[in-house]
């Protein structure tokens, strides 16, 4: 399968992106904002850094590059998005995904190696793992990656996020004591209703190596890879 | 060309971690019985037709589901 992983100018994980989505399966290239024309990739990774140098809010300029509407056809084809920190920003902006991310409440730019319960559902990819019928009760697989960012907080109305959780679409969770940003409801990441599209605030491209002490993030791309890769 | 200025703030029941921390900054400069302390933005501009000013606001200036936005022609 084929990768197009975004890169805005002020992107910067997106070399991380790459390499964990060449560890992952298939082949990755970068797809530059002003391009149009996703090259016929089979997944698409939105990657996190600071694009557009955040000015407005994080992700509000991003979502208009050419780049990024040729990702919402792509989603809305059904095609596989994961969103990350940044990325997941410009994917609540694009309104490809609810909710939207605020400055932490601690106000401070954090960065941490957290713990996260994924709640993966049986349609499309799951994140974290494989492909299960677990259900949003906290005893989903956990996942220890790195997060570092100062807009992280997830918040979306009560009704809303009373809505996400009916639907299963809370994909993953900080573990009890992790929340460090005061994200709604304990939120890390949230999926669309189809299931293909997915963001969240930390950063699975950063922990597959053991070099770096958790290989949990390649498990996101391999869930990935399994959606993406042609029949 | 219409000058205009728009002020977007955070909506009310949204936590202002900006405002707060002005606010618990305050009482240790001596200004005391100051309190509700939020921080927003503001925007200035010069628009041809100001009639679109609001889908402008709605579109980008400010995220309708976490900002309150209000459009004052000069």
């Amino acid at each position: 399968m084929i990768w197009g992983v975004l890169q805005f100018p002020g992107s910067c994980d997106e070399r991380d992106a790459l390499h964990a989505c060449t560890l992952a399966h298939g082949e990755a290239r970068l797809i530059w904002h002003e391009d149009r024309d996703l090259g016929g990739v089979d997944a698409v990774v939105v990657p996190g850094g600071f694009s557009y140098g955040d000015y407005l809010r994080a992700g509000a300029i991003a979502r208009f590059s050419p780049a990024m509407e040729s990702v919402a056809e792509f989603a809305a084809a059904g095609g596989p998005v994961l969103g990350i920190c940044n990325g997941f920003q410009v994917l609540c902006e694009a309104g490809l995904l609810p909710g939207a991310l605020l400055l932490n409440q601690s106000m401070r730019f954090a960065c941490r190696q957290v713990e996260l319960i994924a709640t993966p559902r049986d349609a499309f990819w799951s994140p974290g793992g494989p492909k299960s019928n677990e259900r949003d009760d906290g005893s989903g697989e956990r996942l220890s990656i790195p997060a570092k960012h100062g807009e992280g907080r997830y918040y979306a109305p009560d009704e809303v996020l009373d809505e996400l959780e009916a639907k299963g679409q809370v994909a993953y969770r900080y573990a009890p004591g992790h929340n460090f940003n005061g994200s709604a409801r304990d939120v890390a990441g949230v999926r669309n209703e189809a299931g293909n599209v997915v963001g969240l605030m930390p950063h699975p491209e950063h922990a597959v190596d053991p070099l770096t002490g958790s290989t949990d993030g390649l498990r996101v791309f391999e869930a990935v890879a399994a959606a993406g890769t042609p029949a | 060309m219409a000058r205009a200025r728009v002020l977007i703030r955070p909506k009310e029941g949204i936590l202002d971690p900006q405002g707060k921390a002005v606010e618990r900054a305050l009482p240790a400069l001596g200004f005391e019985g100051i309190e509700h302390v939020r921080v927003g933005r503001m925007v200035e501009l010069e628009a041809e037709d100001p009639e679109r000013l609001a889908e402008l606001c709605e579109k980008l200036l400010a995220n309708p589901l976490i900002e309150d936005y209000e459009i004052q022609t000069l």
